[in-house]
């Protein structure tokens, strides 16, 4: 059996400030080491004063993954020489003398499957190397540096590397959905990952990119091992690093294994008294939970299962729908988000493009439902009104998209239609099921806005006739 | 003009104008420069701009624009508080140029009651010793008899106010490394309790239990530098949100009716027997004073030295080990280094007790000996924090000689660490469990060397400590330094 366990260190990209200074969270597309003060860079006298903006957060991923919060956290160091942390420790948290970190012990059951989490700990992020490809150099950039992190640890719960990916991407869904990170940001969420087969050692994966990479990494280390074993050759336990371009994970030194991190408490940061209130606030401020928006989905508004599924793990378009539907045409205003909106943008960045407002979604649902629209025009009208942010009703007037269903006017086109395919017209009576060739004509004649219903009506008849 | 006054007194003239800021700043410089070829208390001495700030508040006197409570008042600061613009070395070669870009907060508060900061004083590296000999820029030396070591490690802080180079001085007390060189040089040092005076920009050697402390030629000068330095930090996140109090105001209502315990372990053996006699004498007058003395059994002080130097080895083997000399630091090329090997090299500049430290403290903190030491060193601390707050429910005060021994001889105990770190025995309880303590002045020997007298008090109870170490000041009649 396989065994799967992951570290997850997740930004906080949603505070404004640094966990110990007040520097910017947000540290992307700056300058190199313009991101910095005393404290974040670690001049000497410097001291760390705590975010509590940023323990309130972690503690809302904690609530969030069931785990206990305790009534006092506390803060460590982790000493180790590394040109990325200005201070050659890290401020984190450690649970070795007592639990002190911000949760523990939490569970969280992805398609029936409970996977327990072990520890959520708040840190810092150290600052990034940059290596100068031409000069051979490398260079350091602390911008980063005392961004607040949680690390969430899990049991080695997982069986198959597919279960990791699902379970990845609920959890990027869920922090972006509490509203305390930006999963999809450059190096918000990174994994690291621990796999054993059966009896064997236990192996670390270090360096992996993206979401899609772990799964990989995992996957090639799990054939590996198993064939290994198949061999009768006993599995090594060390730390191996995903090799990007060759697809394979590679053997680190072992002497890196080694390390002794002398955790010191962190005298600086005196300890954090959690109150019961501040947990029940807490708990009130946090948004409706994903599984608990699906089900309101389903059982309010009749959404099929799985269109609220999508939905309500969307952050951005989940509050889009919470804005643009009423009672009536919440049904609709989902299948737009859903079926449409959602193919023209699937990104991040696509998503901050978007000109359309909640209440062009709701007057194109309202248009549909009232038959002023037919589908196909409302796809187009959506189209336009993403790219250019117009009202509604501009829009339908610039595309002439007014609905045609006055049975005259179609009749017209009919005939026109029945002069120009007269082969079809013999095809159709012979056989009725090639009736929707026709309806396809007349639909490109009026450019989609013929009301389907009114068509298929006057079709049968004529044809009959 | 007589530099030998006291801050309060200097205040007062200033103020009225009978004493000219500039001319006494003038003369502390020529002080300073006649004496410190002998002393070496200063590592840089800021002559320029003290003068020209000088010149400013004698405009702003004359003027009658308001003008900060220091009124020009020449103050040293100890080279391990940061100061903007000025060199702070920690008398170490790790930082041998380093400029802070900010002042510590002791040094704006200071500045802004227009305080003037004449120059940054000699320690041991990094605050690491009891003797100041451990300093890259060379050893401080005794004003009452230059062969002999100032105490330490804030040593240039109690030379420069004992020879007259300036009024008062800022140190930082981890062990007793104010009230040891205020002992040993014959002035008021104080350890505030942890928490009272902010670190932000006191260059870290063991965060959990240094302070910031004031030095003086008087009681009362200590608490008017405390008024200033003391307080709320948003800087500092183990400052506490107390209510301001004025440390000056009743500083004379005496101790009449308070009881004051006697530390046995810290008056008994190894203890020399003119510091037994003197501190005996203290009691005496104290007694006289109206106080009621018992004695008071504090045993866990008997692991006091070997928890101290556990748990500050710890944390400066942390604190320090951002001295890599990769972000600031000296000359240092980088040819033919690995990152390992480089980090190796640029800390092997760091002098012999730092090193000493760093090693025991990786030691003590590392995986399979934690909880043999600093855990261990952990408990020791916890009981006796214990213990004083039990005696703390029986006396006003507890009392003890500063330190059990006399100056000594600078190069006599270099070479032996242990016989130095035990000197420590009588001021390292303050620091282990937070509370604050002062060191009085009390006498001089029969070979002309300072003894100093150190009273405790429960922690944030500065107001009433100040009180009876003024009463216990006023009774004494020591000769002016001999330099
Ligand atoms: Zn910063």
């Amino acid at each position: 059996m396989t065994r799967i366990g992951l570290e997850i260190h997740c930004q906080l990209t949603k505070l404004e400030s640094k966990l110990f200074c007040s520097c910017k969270a947000e540290y992307r597309n700056l300058a190199p080491n313009s991101n910095i003060c005393p404290v974040c860079a670690g001049l000497p006298g410097s001291l760390p004063i705590l975010n509590k903006k940023a323990v309130e957060k972690a503690a809302m991923i904690s609530l969030a993954l069931g785990c206990t919060i305790p009534q006092k956290i506390g803060f460590f160091r982790k000493n180790y020489f590394y040109p990325d942390l200005p201070k050659n420790f890290q401020i984190t948290q450690y649970n070795a003398y007592g639990p002190t970190s911000i949760g523990s012990d939490g569970k969280i059951t992805i398609q029936g499957k409970e996977i327990n989490i072990r520890r959520i700990q708040l840190e810092e992020d150290p600052g990034r190397l940059v290596y100068e490809g031409k000069s051979m150099l490398t260079l350091v950039d602390y911008n980063r540096a005392g961004t607040p992190l949680v690390e969430i640890v899990t049991e080695p719960d997982f069986e198959t590397p597919k279960q990791v990916r699902v379970f990845l991407n609920v959890l990027a869904d869920l922090v972006e959905n509490i509203g305390v990170s930006d999963p999809y940001l450059e190096g918000a969420m990174r994994v690291d990952g621990n796999i054993s087969e059966g009896d064997g050692n236990r192996v670390e994966i270090k360096n992996v990119g993206s979401f899609r990479d772990i799964e990989k990494a995992l996957h090639f280390e799990m054939t590996r091992q198993q064939s290994l074993l198949e061999r009768g050759i006993p599995v090594v336990a060390e730390t191996r690093h995903w090799d990007d371009a060759r697809r394979i994970t590679v053997s680190s030194r072992s002497k890196e294994e080694e390390q002794d991190y002398r955790y010191i408490p962190e005298a600086d940061i005196p300890i954090v008294l959690i109150r019961n209130e501040s947990i029940e606030t807490i708990k009130k401020q946090m948004p409706e939970s994903i599984v608990a928006k699906r089900e309101r989905y389903v059982k309010k508004y009749g959404i099929p299962a799985q269109v609220a599924d999508v939905l309500s793990s969307d952050r951005f378009y989940s509050d889009l729908f919470e804005k643009s539907h009423n009672e009536k045409n919440a049904k609709e205003v989902a299948n737009i988000i859903t079926t449409d909106l959602l193919s023209y943008a699937d990104t991040r960045e696509k998503k901050l493009e978007l000109k359309i407002t909640a209440q062009h979604i709701s007057s194109l649902a309202d248009s549909i439902m009232d038959n002023k629209l037919t589908r196909n025009s409302g796809k187009q009208a959506l189209q336009e009104m993403v790219k250019t942010g117009k009202s509604l009703l501009d829009v339908m007037a610039s595309l002439d998209l007014g609905h045609v269903s006055d049975v005259n006017s179609i009749e017209k086109i009919i005939d026109e239609v029945f002069k120009e395919e007269e082969k079809a017209v013999t095809e159709a009576r012979r056989n009725p099921d090639t009736i929707n060739y026709l309806v396809g004509k007349v639909m490109r004649k009026t450019k989609g806005k013929a009301d389907p219903a009114t068509t298929l009506d006057i079709l049968r008849k004529k044809l009959s006739s | 003009m007589n530099l030998g006054i006291s801050a309060t007194e200097f205040v007062s003239q200033a103020k009225v104008g009978t004493i000219s800021v500039e001319e006494f700043v003038a003369k502390t410089l020529d002080r300073i420069k006649l004496v410190e070829e002998k002393v070496h208390a200063f590592i840089t001495v800021d002559n320029q701009n003290a003068l020209a700030k000088a010149k400013e508040i004698d405009k702003k006197i004359k003027s009658k624009d308001k003008v900060g409570i220091c009124f020009g008042m020449p103050v040293s600061i100890k080279d391990n508080l940061c100061t903007a613009g000025m060199k702070t070395t920690c008398a170490s070669k790790m930082l041998e140029n380093f400029i802070a870009p900010y002042d510590a907060t002791v040094v704006s508060r200071l500045k802004s009651e227009d305080a003037i900061i004449i120059g940054k004083v000699n320690l041991d590296e990094f605050a690491m010793g009891s003797t100041t000999e451990f300093s890259y820029f060379g050893p401080s030396r005794n004003p009452w008899n230059v062969d002999y070591v100032p105490g330490g490690s804030s040593g240039g802080s109690g030379v420069s106010v004992s020879a007259l180079e300036c009024l008062a001085s800022l140190g930082s007390d981890t062990g007793g490394s104010v009230r040891s060189p205020a002992s040993f040089c014959s002035v008021v040092g104080l350890k505030p309790t942890y928490g009272l005076v902010s670190r932000y920009g006191l260059v870290s050697y063991a965060n959990s239990i240094e302070q910031v402390g004031p030095m003086a030629r008087t009681v009362e000068d200590v608490a008017f530098l405390l008024n200033i330095i003391s307080g709320y930090d948003s800087h500092d996140d183990t400052t506490i949100k107390n209510d301001s109090v004025d440390y000056t105001k009743d500083i004379s209502l005496g101790i009449s009716g308070k009881k004051i315990g006697i530390i046995t372990q810290m008056i008994g053996q190894g203890v020399d027997q003119e510091v037994v006699s003197a501190t005996n004498r203290a009691i005496s007058k104290l007694q006289e004073l109206g106080a009621e003395c018992i004695p008071i059994s504090l045993d866990a002080v008997e692991h006091s030295v070997a928890a101290y130097y556990t748990i500050a080895s710890a944390e400066a083997s942390s604190n320090l080990s951002r001295y890599d000399n990769l972000r600031y630091g000296f000359d240092f090329g980088t040819e033919g280094y690995e990152f390992k090997a480089f980090i190796s090299k640029a800390r092997s500049n760091f002098g012999p007790e730092v090193t000493r430290r760093m090693l025991l403290g990786a030691f003590v903190l590392s995986a399979g000996y934690y909880g043999k030491y600093y855990l261990k060193a952990q408990k020791v601390r916890a009981m006796i924090k214990a213990q004083l707050d039990e005696a703390f429910k029986k006396v006003d005060f507890l009392i003890s000689p500063t330190m059990p021994i006399l100056p000594f001889k600078v190069g006599e105990k270099i070479d032996d660490p242990l016989k130095l770190y035990l000197t420590d025995i009588n001021t390292i309880t303050a620091n282990l469990s937070g509370i604050p303590a002062i060191s009085i002045p009390f006498e001089i020997s029969s070979s002309g060397l300072p003894i100093g007298i150190q009273l405790f008090a429960n922690s944030f109870e500065e107001k009433k400590l100040l009180q009876a170490a003024y009463a216990l000041h006023k009774t004494t009649h020591l000769p002016e330094v001999p330099l």
